[in-house]
């Protein structure tokens, strides 16, 4: 004879089997709602394209103009990088046609400059710089540089980083760019020739905030990392606003001075 | 009949409630934790302090120059000023770190409110979280003001209100007591950027903007509340009666300092929403730097450079 009770759910496995299908039904919305595959141009939970402006409100006395020789305030140089710095000679890098040495990458966002930024192809996002005169990519997915050289600018990996809320579901329009940045020659974190070597890394977080106005900023966290001329990572943070055109877009070559 | 749910589908929607209740709230991050600030910014303002008028980047009006132009060092020696606080926007210029930490609902566990840690000039800062309103605009304006917050994807968003005047800079330049301030706070990984917005109809002619990181650090000792103070007489002229320290107009005596140590022109020295863009650099064209440092040329991490850490224009080893 067959018992009958043993056949009827109990209680709690009634209570399993609710839970276990909430989930199921929580976790297929979530995944209908990211579409499979799409392109990280499609996928952007921000829109950072258009033109940003550099607002100066730290450090302005080291960013706005050259400092004085010897100035290194606020950044945590080693010992090998004041014997460095101590002999910068701007005369010397123009005679050498590298007047750029302050634009590179882990330098760049610091200078007063306007930002134009949009989409070169579905996984690459362009950063134009103004003052310099600069190009960055910012690569997505699986991308290497073959063969890598060094350059000015380097090698950046993208990835954003959707808000996360409840249930693995993401938060529209709402996210962060992750950037790291490598395989760079060597060159200045500030126009007075503080030193940055050819095994600096530069993370950064790209981060927009939308005002009640209608403003947006950008906010950028960096660090930099070189173990040869830092004593810890440079940890900064500084603020573009978005402007409605690129009116005020101005070229101008990099300065050595 | 009054229905009544089986006994058997009982512990079904306890479960289903008990995990849902465990959810987090909307995006939720957690900020709590101590934050070390390593100043590796502006650190000349964050350590020895700025200079007496140093308004660079800070966009006054007319009324914030003159403000800030009238202020005399002297005044903090004053008993009634000595225990002064100072307000949140503080938190972006003193050279600590943040100790974050949540308040509970008792009933429900949900969190109400953050709180950002005091120090020995700046009060504890709440920030409320569930829906309460901010005061009318005449209520009590206090050092710490009073602050709400809602989560924007993964960034708390406040915004203060109620704030008595406080230093947009340590040389005194002022926010009034019309001041608020909404500051985003963002984490990734180990770091902690906050975004701050003064607006200010008083002083300011467009809103300041200030971005400050901090990084996760257990380790580091920091308290939670202000410290003690008590008032002394420190200069024995402060305590007669009408004594307020004070430049008038036209007579402070550090306008011209910047200039002669940086060869900054004025027009930059004493601010101005100009001032912090790009294109501002057209009215430096004449600014040729100083020869060489001799005056805080190094820091926060100085030991064994050989260099100038402060105003002494002595070298430390």
């Amino acid at each position: 004879m067959t018992d009958q009770r043993s056949r009827r759910p109990t209680p709690w496995l009634r209570a399993a089997t609710a839970a276990a299908a909430l989930f199921a039904c929580t976790a297929a919305r979530a995944q209908s709602q990211t579409p499979a595959a799409a392109t990280p141009k499609a996928s952007a939970p921000v829109d950072l394209t258009g033109y940003w402006v550099s607002v100066i409100s730290q450090d302005w006395r080291w960013r706005m103009v050259t400092p004085a020789k010897g100035d290194y305030a606020s950044i945590p140089i080693t010992a090998a990088a004041k014997k460095v710095a101590d002999a910068w000679d701007p005369a010397r890098d123009e005679a050498a046609g590298a007047e750029c040495k302050a634009y590179g990458a882990p330098a760049i966002m610091r200078t007063p400059t306007r930002l134009r930024i949009s989409w070169q192809d579905q996984t690459t996002l362009k950063v134009e710089t103004d003052n310099g005169k600069q190009t960055r990519l910012f690569h997505f997915g699986a991308w290497k540089h073959e063969p890598a050289v060094a350059s000015l600018q380097g090698d950046s990996v993208a990835q954003w980083h959707p808000a996360r809320a409840a249930r693995g579901q993401s938060v529209p329009n709402h996210g962060s760019l992750q950037v790291t940045t490598k395989n760079l020659l060597p060159g200045y974190l500030r126009k007075n020739g503080v030193p940055y070597s050819e095994n600096v890394m530069v993370t950064e977080y790209w981060d927009l905030y939308t005002e009640k106005s209608g403003d947006q900023w950008l906010v950028i966290t960096s660090t930099v990392d070189d173990p040869l001329y830092l004593q810890v990572p440079w940890l900064t943070a500084l603020q573009f606003r978005r402007e409605p055109d690129g009116s005020k877009w101005t070229p101008e070559p990099c300065s050595a001075r | 009949m009054t229905p009544t749910l089986s006994i058997s589908f009982r512990p079904a929607l306890l479960v289903v409630a008990v995990m849902l209740a465990g959810t987090p709230s909307f995006a939720q991050v957690d900020l709590t934790g101590i934050w070390r600030n390593f100043n590796h910014e502006d650190w000349m303002e964050r350590g020895g302090g700025s200079d007496p008028v140093d308004y660079l980047g800070i966009p006054l009006n007319d009324d914030g120059r003159a403000r800030a132009l009238s202020y005399n060092y002297s005044l903090l020696a004053q008993p009634e000023h000595q225990c002064g606080l100072n307000t949140p926007f503080y938190g972006f210029l003193d050279p600590f770190g943040n100790n974050i930490w949540t308040e509970f609902d008792p009933v429900t566990g949900r969190i109400i409110a953050y709180k950002i840690g005091a120090w020995l000039d700046k009060d504890i800062v709440t920030i409320w979280m569930d829906g309460r309103q901010h005061p009318s605009k005449d209520s009590f304006h206090s050092y710490a003001g009073f602050t709400t917050g809602e989560w924007q994807g993964d960034t708390l968003t406040t915004y203060t209100t109620h704030m008595k005047d406080g230093f947009l800079r340590r040389n005194a330049v002022s926010s009034s007591d019309q001041a608020t301030m909404t500051m985003h706070i963002t984490r990734h990984g180990d770091l902690l950027t906050m975004t701050a917005l003064v607006e200010d109809p008083v002083y300011l002619a467009e809103p300041y903007v200030l971005s400050h990181s901090w990084r996760l650090d257990p380790t580091l000792n920091m308290p939670a509340v202000p410290t003690p103070c008590e008032p002394i007489a420190e200069l024995p002229r402060m305590d007669k009666p009408g004594v307020v320290p004070h430049y008038l107009p036209g007579q402070n005596p550090f306008v011209n300092e910047l200039t002669q140590m940086y060869n900054l022109p004025l027009v930059a020295v004493l601010g101005g929403p100009e001032t912090r863009y790009p294109e501002f650099r057209q009215k430096l064209k004449d600014y040729v730097p100083p020869p060489i440092c001799v005056r805080y040329c190094c820091g926060p991490n100085a030991d064994g450079l050989n260099c100038i850490v402060d105003g002494s224009g002595k070298r430390q080893p």
